[in-house]
């Protein structure tokens, strides 16, 4: 019996895998038609704002074999692709995949700990009001109405000039230390704490309506012990669902943040790159969020399989 | 079948509206008794008079700039004080609402009219063209709004209309899947076999039953949606992707207002008040729209 | 007033004037009642008579908002009015446990069966750990469970409804209580399963657990309970010993719920027959029941003794199947069913949930095409038709959903809903839905009201009123009267046969209706 949950487990793990590889080659594809369909010379997009020259103007007809059949260009741009060559930017005069590299830490930080921040404020204030009175729910619902309707930018500012200009306890822009992680994660995790406190209160509450929830009241549980060991999990189903509006915040709101703080990192390459007409870059770093939300979604959806048996094969 | 869901914030925000009613989703927070009812609406009428004909309320010029009155604190003169060119903030906040939220209205009139016409396309095709339209549904919305906002501003260049466009591309996927999944719960519902019970035509019971349940939805999530692409519009003109100065526009103001925090908070503070305001009231006019049209489903 | 047998030992629960009221409404209002142990008490009522809210309250679980006051309230000897959560929780499961309607949601479903029985022995420290899945297990083989290992591990959602409410049951026992409360523990299911969960029930009750059993169906409580109270509008109406209560009941509220219960005398009854089912039996003391209309009114041909018989004499075949198969990808659900039903006769399609009776029903409707076999309407081939040469015959056999709401487009009013199938100039609608009311016994002010503002039982009598607008020949309905509560349930009935001079094939999983109905029945399997 095991042995066959395993099996479909895995048919569906692979299944997922294939959706996610065509999500990849949807969205690779979808930013080659954008450069095809943009209007103006293929040429001149592609070295943007960079130094013209006709030797480069070679290599990049070269490099994207632009002498070439349409379809053939497409094939080698995706042949390209598979061995990892994400293309070079004749703006920075280097390889994409460098460029990329030398940034993604201190934007893997900043996601990584709005995240965290986001997610930990969500689960907390879900658990404090859920089911509480009406006072303490309607202050966390108004605070959660606000923090998802002032744009991240302004929350950003707000900090900035409560904590970094009136207390100064942290510093107004960088990535030196810890503390000039603080704000930024602050200001990108906050919208995402308002929605999913939303969401986890909403099904916690609902999950605490539910005839399981009074049989196990009926047991003799502990309401405390009924949140734990029941209602959460239950809660966290329709969070599962949100992983594409989470990682399209993380990400989104990453470049804004970024912006905002002066920290180096991905959101400032791809707004350095928009603003510059840096085609190659701006593909680049498309192609990397779709791979980042590839894999998160497949993860969380490996997750909601192991909360919900329901769904499972 | 797995896909890679990403649920739309506005769907999120709205909760399930669009989901069978007999079930009591998630509702969405109750509206915070402290914005009282009337509240919503008289800033939104008047956010729409500010729209249609901001010289009734402010006098003063937002391009005309005053060096010589430059960051100016809140006073008779410059109400809400001036900014680092000496212009009037109240005049600017008013004037940006045409930017701001004409841009968040275009977007989601867009989207929502594209979504439609796609989500219903999807939902009465025949399978193959169900699932492909589907995926493709998917894959726009793999890509974070934000990104492929600029995506569509690298290639159209930066303005107004590109903005709206841009936005209006990234949220279609939301609008369309919803109604693609709505009208898959329609035309399987017990009423729709019913009418075909009684021999009404197909098209018959296509336009009596199946269109005016299926757009049920559209009102509500169309109002949160205008808020949520006015946030998007404003972070757009704040990374300099819209109207170009000096126009006036909230997001771009934040944007100028930044540097001079430490010595003109109010050059930050009302642009920003004004975002905030215009989001909070029309989600919360979206949940009470939504609160009716759940009303009926006790 | 509480007890009647006075040698009885001291009672496990006993409340007096007990009353529990929401946001100031109150729904339970002034219940006396004990439990001795050992014994079973049955509180029976229809939907929205407090049995439900008594039987929590008696647990502390009357939910929240709930005002609970009672002149008068012991539970294990002790003072029940004066206890703060901490003394409920130690009683709950240990000295009382619970047993819900329907396993699939009073079951965690994202838990396996095995958590969820040993959460009740972890709470209340009944067994030390190590111990805890052995006796997990012998619970679940107790129960009547088979294979206890195997099900332990899985979940709600893999298992049967009987498995599931025998589960459900287990869990309510692992810490040996003494008294046992159950709430329609037997509604959700299949017949057979029914009988099986009561004779699981009887079992414990042998073994010395009390049992307070709630349920709106005499016939389910009739074969076990000792004591016996009759609760309406949160009023205990008649209550005394079981035999007393089924065989001579005092109260007409009581007779009325017995009425609706086919008895053994009334099994086998032809609808069809003519055979006054209802007549001569006053269903209500001149008081409205739970939706507010008096069965007669409005019915013509209810008034009076008895039903006017309908054309018995079998006419030419109305409906006709023959061979029909119907698979559902590699699952064969419709297995070669025949069946002929000529002018004036009524079948019933008889069998458990799954058994494929609604299948069937489609097929007859031409909602579905059958993959081999096929249908005749009126002599004439029906099913595998083009749609386009259907749709002017559709009129002519009309279906009756198992869930009136679902087939009400949620944006119409009742007068809409009704006017829907009836080909008629604007000018006429509204005099032939008033007709059509009238004929359904609903008062002409329903026409403007929204389906969700009715009862279930007005909702189903507009599902009728909509079948018999476009005046077919043929019905069919599925499962016409769900578990509603008896009297509701009769209501329907009377006034879907007062409705029918034609022809319906029904299918049907609720046997109390269907033995009366039924007159040439088909078995149906898979």
């Amino acid at each position: 019996m095991t042995g066959r949950l395993a099996a479909l487990a895995r048919l569906g793990v692979v299944r997922r895998l294939g959706t996610g590889l065509a999500v990849l080659w949807a969205a690779a594809t979808a930013s080659y038609v954008a450069l095809l369909i943009a209007p103006g010379d293929t040429v001149d997009i592609l070295v943007g704002d960079g130094a013209d020259t006709p030797e480069i103007r070679a290599a990049i007809i070269k490099e994207w074999g632009l002498d070439r059949p349409e379809i053939v260009q497409y094939l080698a741009y995706l042949w390209r692709l598979l061995h990892g060559d994400l293309g070079r930017s004749y703006q920075l005069q280097r390889g994409v995949g460098e460029v990329l590299a030398t940034q993604i830490a201190p934007t893997v930080q900043l996601t990584l700990a709005a995240a965290a921040t986001g997610v930990t404020l969500a689960v907390v204030i879900a658990l404090a009001t859920a089911g509480r009175g009406r006072a303490a729910r309607g202050v966390a619902s108004a605070a959660e109405l606000v923090a998802v309707s002032v744009p991240p930018f302004l929350i950003g500012i707000v900090l900035l000039a409560v904590f970094s200009f009136t207390l100064g306890w942290f510093p107004v822009s960088g990535a030196q230390g810890p503390s000039a992680l603080v704000l930024p994660a602050l200001a990108l995790g906050l919208p995402i704490a308002g929605v999913l406190g939303q969401v986890l209160r909403g099904g916690l509450e609902r999950a605490l309506e539910q005839p399981f929830a009074v049989t196990a009241r009926a047991r003799g549980l502990t309401e405390r012990a009924l949140v734990a060991r029941h209602a959460l999990r239950h809660a966290l189903i329709p969070a599962v669902t949100l992983a594409g509006w989470f990682t399209g915040t993380l990400l989104g709101g990453a470049v804004i943040t970024e912006a905002l703080f002066g920290r180096p990192g991905l959101g400032r390459v791809a707004m350095e790159a928009v603003t510059g007409r840096d085609m190659p870059v701006v593909m680049a770093v498309v192609l990397l969020s779709a791979l980042v939300y590839v894999t998160l979604s497949t993860l969380l959806d490996l997750a909601y399989r192991a909360i919900d048996p329901r769904i499972r094969g | 079948m797995p896909a890679p869901t990403s649920a739309p914030p506005v769907d999120a925000l709205a909760g399930s509206v669009t989901r069978t009613r007999s079930r009591r989703a998630w509702r969405g927070p109750a509206a915070p008794a402290v914005l009282p009812l009337l509240l919503p609406g008289a800033f939104l009428l008047l956010l729409a008079l500010a729209v249609a004909a901001p010289a009734l309320l402010t006098g003063a010029d937002p391009l005309a700039a005053d060096p010589l009155a430059a960051l100016a604190p809140p006073g008779p003169g410059h109400w809400l004080g001036s900014d680092h060119l000496g212009r009037d903030v109240l005049a600017r906040v008013v004037y940006g609402a045409r930017h701001s939220v004409s841009i968040g209205a275009a977007a989601t009139a867009l989207a929502v009219t594209a979504g439609v016409l796609l989500g219903l396309a999807a939902g009465l095709s025949p399978k193959w063209l169900d699932e492909a339209l589907a995926r493709a549904f998917d894959v726009l919305s793999t890509l974070p709004e934000l990104l492929l906002a600029l995506l569509v501003v690298a290639i159209t260049g930066p303005g107004t209309g590109n903005v709206i466009f841009a936005i209006a591309v990234a949220q279609i996927p939301n609008y369309a899947r919803v109604i693609r999944a709505q009208t898959f719960v329609v035309r399987r519902s017990g009423y729709v076999e019913q009418a075909v019970t009684f021999g009404r035509p197909r098209l018959a019971i296509t336009a009596g039953h199946v269109l005016p349940n299926v757009l049920g939805p559209i009102p509500v999530l169309a109002t949160i949606g205008i808020g949520q692409a006015v946030i998007a519009g404003s972070g757009l003109s704040f990374l300099g992707m819209g109207p170009q100065p000096p126009a006036a526009e909230w997001g771009a103001m934040l944007s100028e207002a930044r540097n001079y925090l430490r010595v003109a908070w109010w050059e930050a503070l009302f642009p920003g008040l004004a975002i905030t305001l215009t989001v909070v009231c029309l989600t919360v006019a979206g949940r009470r729209l939504q609160r009716r049209f759940e009303g009926r489903t006790p | 007033m509480t007890t009647t047998h006075d040698e009885s030992p001291a009672p496990l629960v006993a409340v007096r004037d007990l009353r529990v009221a929401f946001k100031g409404t109150d729904v339970v209002r002034g219940v006396s009642l004990s439990v001795a142990p050992g014994e079973c008490v049955a509180v029976v009522g229809e939907s929205g008579s407090g049995k439900s809210v008594t039987a929590r309250t008696l647990l502390g679980l009357a939910g929240p908002g709930a005002q609970v006051r009672a002149s008068a309230f012991t539970i294990g000897g002790r003072d029940a009015l004066a206890f703060g959560e901490r003394e409920w929780r130690s009683l709950r499961g240990r000295f009382a446990g619970l047993v819900l309607q329907d396993a699939l949601v009073s079951l965690d479903p994202l838990r396996t069966v095995g958590a969820e029985i040993g959460e009740v022995l972890a709470t209340h420290d009944v067994v030390p750990r190590k111990w805890r899945r052995s006796r997990v297990l012998e619970l679940l083989e107790s129960a009547g469970v088979p294979e206890p290992e195997a099900r332990a591990g899985q979940y709600p959602h893999e298992l049967s409804g009987g498995l599931r409410q025998r589960v459900l049951i287990a869990s309510a026992l692992a810490a040996e209580p003494e008294l046992i409360i159950a709430d329609e523990p037997t509604t959700a299911l299949d017949v057979t399963v029914q009988a099986q969960i009561l004779r699981l029930l009887a079992a414990r009750k042998a073994a010395g657990t009390a049992l307070l059993l709630i349920s709106h169906d005499l016939a389910v409580v009739g074969s076990i309970a000792d004591r016996i109270l009759v609760m309406r509008e949160g009023r205990v109406v008649e209550q005394g010993p079981a035999l007393d209560v089924l065989g001579a009941p005092a109260h007409p509220y009581t007779r009325a719920l017995l009425a609706a219960v086919p008895s053994a005398a009334s099994r086998g009854t032809r609808l069809t027959d003519g055979t006054p089912l209802t007549a001569g039996i006053p269903l209500t003391d001149g008081t409205p029941l739970t939706d507010g209309t008096p069965l007669t009114a409005g019915t013509p041909s209810t008034e009076g003794a008895g039903l006017p018989p309908h054309p018995a004499a079998p006419g030419q075949v109305v409906l006709a199947g023959s061979g029909l198969v119907r698979s559902f990808g590699s699952r064969r659900v419709v297995q070669d069913v025949s069946f002929t039903l000529r002018r004036g006769e009524t079948l019933g399609i008889v069998g458990e949930s799954g058994s494929g009776k609604t299948t069937v029903a489609r097929l007859v409707m031409a909602l579905l095409d059958p993959d081999h076999g096929e249908v005749a309407l009126h002599g004439e081939p029906w099913s595998g038709l083009p749609e386009r040469l259907r749709r002017p015959r559709r009129p002519t056999i009309q279906l009756i959903s198992q869930n009136p709401l679902d087939s009400f487009d949620p944006r119409h009013t009742v007068a809409r809903l009704i006017a829907e199938p009836l080909r008629l100039p604007r000018a006429e609608r509204r005099a032939r839905v008033l007709e059509l009311l009238a004929r359904v016994g609903l008062p002409p002010e329903t026409a403007g009201r929204h389906p969700r503002e009715l009862s279930g039982g007005q909702r189903q009598r507009v599902a009728i009123a909509r079948a018999i607008g476009p005046a077919p020949t043929c019905w069919s309905a599925t499962s016409p009267s769900p578990p509603w509560t008896s009297p509701c349930r009769r209501r329907c009935w009377t006034c879907w046969r007062s409705c029918g001079p034609s022809t319906a094939p029904r299918c049907c999983s609720s046997p109390t209706t269907l033995v009366s109905s039924t007159t040439s029945p088909t078995g149906c399997s898979s």
